[in-house]
């Protein structure tokens, strides 16, 4: 790589001048290397579909692509059935990996298998591969013809996105949850805030590997092109990530716009029916939706089924009992996440409060099975998307929120805080974590 | 003649194609029939081939899902004209053929409007006059020249804008 100028740069145009061939900045178009193209199972068809008919090829790095039976698993129909065992068909005969029924959420499992790393470009045909950002990987989700080409390739081609600056100052309050930074990143920026940009965050220290997954998860729904976070904290001292030096942004790199988020000024937020950036605090809508019953409280997904994000809910739920009337559906983000959460008593915690727990994937998140709404139904949920219809009939409502606050709603069958959840007596919280 | 679909702003791909509907659940020869399923359910029954749909700002955000676009491909749609659009779905409109252009006409024309669409120049022609719509950014557009970046990649072994191997 040669730059005669040497212009400061983003992460995003870092990455993407490592992985080509030459320096690139924001609106150049680059050709580049991809380490991990990720295909979950609704789109499976379609990409073999490609692969063999459209471009008469198989992968040219088989281990460098995953395929992830998660969106709809176990599967719920013949037809869903059929196409999940073509695609474990397909697995076998190229060599590429399977993670199958039960392993968990696609955007998790890479995590936890180490298929993102620092510097890396992930492509996942799914939007919320932005992810991956959370390890400073440049996670992006494409459609299926583009999987196809990167799987068949080993490259893909980008625009070079421009990049917005958010910087984390302050402490968090204890109450608050990276949900709530997230739902005020998002509601700050817009939906379409960020289209065709990479959200680059600053947050210090601050944030663990999870909790910079809830952050880089939720850029897609900012429109952003990719979410990185910047190395530091927990990703230089728990994982063993080799981090290289040239990642961090250049001082005096050139950012389309730039934010600043004081966390101590941050109270739990919530996204309100029918857009992610439609976002309250929750004291807030608590007061307005005193009269609404709350039918489903949804804990888990790609945004927040984690290890971390059962416990909050754990912790909130400890002793109590779900209210008559509100159903609680908890779904761990993979199998990993499962065991944790049995082996520590978590689980049996939740079972106790009334919890209905489901198998590691991404449940009811896009209303395909395990839990969709009636019409006229409410939910709470600590999913991604509030869109018209997505977790069921049209005439449902779905509002996003952090863990702890979906826990407390489901104690009291009503949009609610933690601190509203009456404390229980010390024989009824024993056992379990 | 063509005619005009009129949508709103933040038009997002649960609208297009709602998840439960997806081919793999619906069926693969039905799926398309629940294009725009909640938010205008006669769309699928009553659109004509070479149709155009006009939306507002953001036009597809969320999910990656192509069978969204597909679906509006199997209608035969004649292309979508948006102030904007969501990255996945503009490169997943692209990489179908699916003519969009980045162009506000919601003040312009209306629901039922007839029209006539030339993809190759973006000229829009209505009653009320002729627009020029923009043209797809010029990187685009070698890839589009051999009918789809699928058919340039087969045909080329490399991406648009990729030197030759």
């Amino acid at each position: 790589m040669s730059d005669p100028a040497h212009r400061p740069q983003t992460m995003a145009e870092k990455i993407l001048s490592q992985r080509g061939d030459h320096v690139v900045y924001a609106g150049d178009l680059a050709v580049v290397e991809v380490d991990q193209v990720m295909v979950v199972d609704s789109i499976a068809q379609s990409f073999i579909e490609r692969m063999q008919r459209d471009l008469d090829a198989t992968p040219k790095f088989p281990e460098r692509v995953s395929i992830v039976i998660d969106h709809v698993a176990p599967a719920s129909t013949v037809s869903v059935a059929q196409a999940q065992k073509e695609a474990r068909e397909y697995a076998a005969q190229t060599g590429v990996r399977l993670f199958d029924v039960g392993r968990g959420i696609c955007h998790q499992v890479l995590m936890e298998e180490g298929l993102a790393r620092p510097g890396w470009i992930v492509l996942g045909s799914d939007s919320h591969s932005t992810t991956y950002g959370a390890v400073a990987a440049f996670g992006t989700g494409m459609g299926a013809t583009d999987i196809a080409l990167a799987a068949a390739s080993g490259k893909t081609w980008l625009k070079v996105p421009e990049s917005v600056k958010v910087t984390f100052t302050g402490t968090l309050r204890p109450d608050v949850a990276a949900k709530d930074v997230a739902l005020e990143m998002i509601g700050r920026l817009g939906a379409d805030g960020a289209t065709y940009q990479s959200i680059e965050m600053h947050p210090g220290d601050r944030f663990t590997r999870g909790e910079r997954m809830t952050l880089a998860n939720l850029c897609v729904e900012a429109g952003a092109k990719a979410g990185l976070v910047v190395p530091g904290g927990e990703i230089l001292t728990e994982y063993g990530y080799d981090v290289p030096e040239w990642i961090y942004p250049d001082e005096g790199a050139t950012y389309v716009r730039a934010i600043e988020i004081d966390l101590s000024a941050l109270h739990p937020r919530m996204s309100a029916p029918n857009e992610v950036d439609n976002v309250y605090n929750v004291a807030e809508l608590r007061d307005q939706l005193r009269d609404t019953p709350v039918d489903q409280v949804f804990i888990g997904t790609c945004t927040n089924g984690r290890i971390e994000d059962l416990h909050a809910a754990a912790d909130v739920l400890r002793g109590q009992r779900v209210a008559a009337g509100t159903r609680l559906l908890v779904i761990p983000a993979s199998s990993e996440v499962m065991e944790q959460a049995m082996a520590d008593g978590t689980l049996l915690t939740l079972q106790r409060a009334g919890a209905v727990l489901g198998t590691p994937g991404c449940g009811p998140c896009m209303g395909r099975h395990q839990g969709v709404l009636a019409p006229g139904e409410v939910c709470v949920s600590t999913s991604n998307r509030n869109f018209i219809g997505r977790m069921g009939d049209k005439d449902a409502k779905i509002y996003l929120a952090s863990p702890a606050v979906a826990a407390a709603t489901a104690v009291m069958g009503r949009v609610a805080l933690p601190q509203d959840v009456p404390a229980v007596g010390v024989a009824a919280s024993a056992g379990g974590r | 003649m063509p005619r005009i679909w009129k949508f709103g702003d933040s038009v997002n791909t649960d609208d297009i194609l709602p998840g439960k509907f997806a081919p793999f659940m619906a069926g693969e020869d039905v799926f398309q029939t629940f294009a725009f399923h909640y938010i205008r359910p006669e769309f699928a029954s009553q659109v004509r081939p070479g149709d155009v749909l006009i939306g507002g700002r953001n036009w597809g955000l969320g999910s990656s899902r192509e069978y969204a676009p597909v679906a509006l491909k199997k209608l035969q749609i004649g292309g979508i004209v948006a102030p904007t659009f969501a990255r996945i779905h503009y490169r997943n409109l692209l990489n179908l053929g699916i003519p969009a252009f980045e162009f506000d006409l919601t003040g312009l024309l209306d629901d039922g409007d007839e029209v006539s669409l030339d993809v190759n120049t973006g000229v829009l022609t209505s009653a009320g006059g002729t627009v020029q719509l923009p043209p797809p950014p010029e990187f685009l557009r070698e890839a589009l020249a051999e009918g789809s970046i699928l058919a340039f990649f087969k045909k080329h072994g490399r991406f648009p804008g990729e030197p030759a191997p």
